[in-house]
């Protein structure tokens, strides 16, 4: 017998194709595990619209059961409540500072229009006198920033909510 | 089948779609390193939309078609779009000044539909609301750094609203549709559309320095499926493997 504790703890070896240093879990895209002790149903968000690595997870999450003894498995998709960068978990947080990705900083949602770029400490020497570069980065999640004393460039992780 | 409710899906849709691919064109031409990932991220989000736009119209309809099929085997006439969309990137200045009317456009209306009685636009709405205002913010900053810039660049970017003006009448476009869509409570009240528009691009057009074009003339057709020839270009370019080599998948 299968339980969803069990799904939960393996679905923690499935990393994000992306950003391999977070697992799925730590990401907040599983919205729920649900199993009658033999097949399971796992539902997820997609972190952005378009995020190409939603498949991959899927497939990846299918692949996972399988190997631990579950052959069926169905995965579905879902939109609402719309995922947001609180679901990160503290320790996906710790992960990805100590990978070199400032983690989303705890942004109040203020006005769009002439806002203030948020100051995000630099992973690499703590410092919080760094420049945005651009709002967008590598990935949909992420935008780019350097540190004006280490001069080291980095991703951050924006705060989506 | 409500015809009047895919109807209403399709305009939502084939605005995300028109101007996901227009940005697209992008990828590899930008400016700048940075702007290039800017604006293929942002067509990225807008590919999402409307797949998850096209794939509840699809449903909608149950012809049994897919978004995919919606997206690509249609015609020209078939396509419901903004003209506004469908405008060619020009340069720099004139794909962020396009992208920052419609971005104005897009927040107010997905705010509004997070509310719609049809569960799958609410929740479409809702995630698509937090990318939109992030678009926002990104085209409202470069208009006001070209507007408010140097000579050239002011002068370039008052050109490109001065080009695209014509097409923003269409963004508040109403008919028999929204009408019904407003009486099932799929479109929640947006008699206050244009005011709210129009206060976020004066407030972002004076500090930028640009006025609003005096030349009245206002061109629209898109939500009929009566496009600018533009449009026929990106369909050709957009369905070439569909076309050639049916049911092709990658």
């Amino acid at each position: 017998m299968v339980t969803t504790t069990e799904i939960w703890r393996w679905l923690e070896e499935v990393s994000d194709p992306e950003i391999p240093v977070l697992t799925v879990v730590d990401l907040g895209v599983i919205r729920s595990v649900e199993t009658d002790g033999k097949n399971a149903h796992i539902v997820i968000t997609p972190t952005y619209s378009g995020c190409p690595a939603m498949k991959m997870i899927e497939d990846q999450i299918i692949e996972k059961l399988k190997e631990k003894g579950v052959v069926n498995c169905t995965v579905a998709l879902t939109l609402a409540p719309a995922w947001t960068t609180d679901w990160i978990s503290q320790e996906g947080r710790n992960k990805l500072r100590e990978y070199g990705i400032a983690p989303p900083e705890n942004e109040p949602d203020k006005t769009v229009l002439f806002a203030k770029p948020t100051v995000v400490p630099c992973p690499k020497c703590g410092s919080s006198n760094t420049r945005m570069i651009s709002l967008f980065g590598s990935t949909a999640c992420k935008a780019h920033y350097q540190c004006n004393d280490c001069l080291e460039p980095y991703d951050y992780f924006k705060c989506l909510k | 089948m409500n015809q009047a409710q895919v109807e209403f899906v399709l305009r939502i849709a084939d605005d995300s779609l028109i101007l996901g691919h227009r940005l697209s064109e992008w990828c590899g031409h930008g400016p700048i390193l940075e702007e290039d990932i800017a604006m293929t991220n942002i067509a990225l989000d807008l590919i999402g939309q409307a797949t998850s736009l096209l794939n509840h119209a699809a449903a909608l309809q149950g012809e049994g078609k897919t978004g995919d099929d919606l997206a690509f085997l249609r015609f020209d006439r078939d396509y419901r779009n903004l003209l506004l969309v469908e405008q060619p990137n020009g340069d720099f200045g004139m794909t962020m000044m396009r992208q920052f009317l419609f971005d104005a456009y897009r927040t107010i209306l997905f705010e509004r539909l997070q509310a719609s009685s049809d569960e799958m636009i609410a929740a479409i709405a809702e995630k698509s609301l937090k990318e939109t205002k992030y678009h926002l913010k990104h085209s409202s900053e470069w208009v006001i750094r070209l507007g408010d810039g140097t000579e050239e660049s002011h002068a370039r970017i008052q050109e490109s609203l001065n080009t695209l003006w014509r097409y923003t009448n269409e963004l508040f476009y109403t008919d028999a549709v929204d009408e019904e869509m407003h009486r099932s409570g799929i479109l929640p009240d947006l008699s206050d559309l244009r005011e709210q528009w129009e206060d976020t691009v004066n407030r972002v057009f004076q500090e930028a320095t640009l006025s609003i074009p005096t030349n009245n003339w206002k061109q629209e057709g898109g939500r009929k499926g009566m496009h600018s020839e533009h449009l026929g270009y990106i369909l050709a370019e957009m369905q070439y493997m569909q076309r050639a080599y049916p049911n092709m998948e990658w």
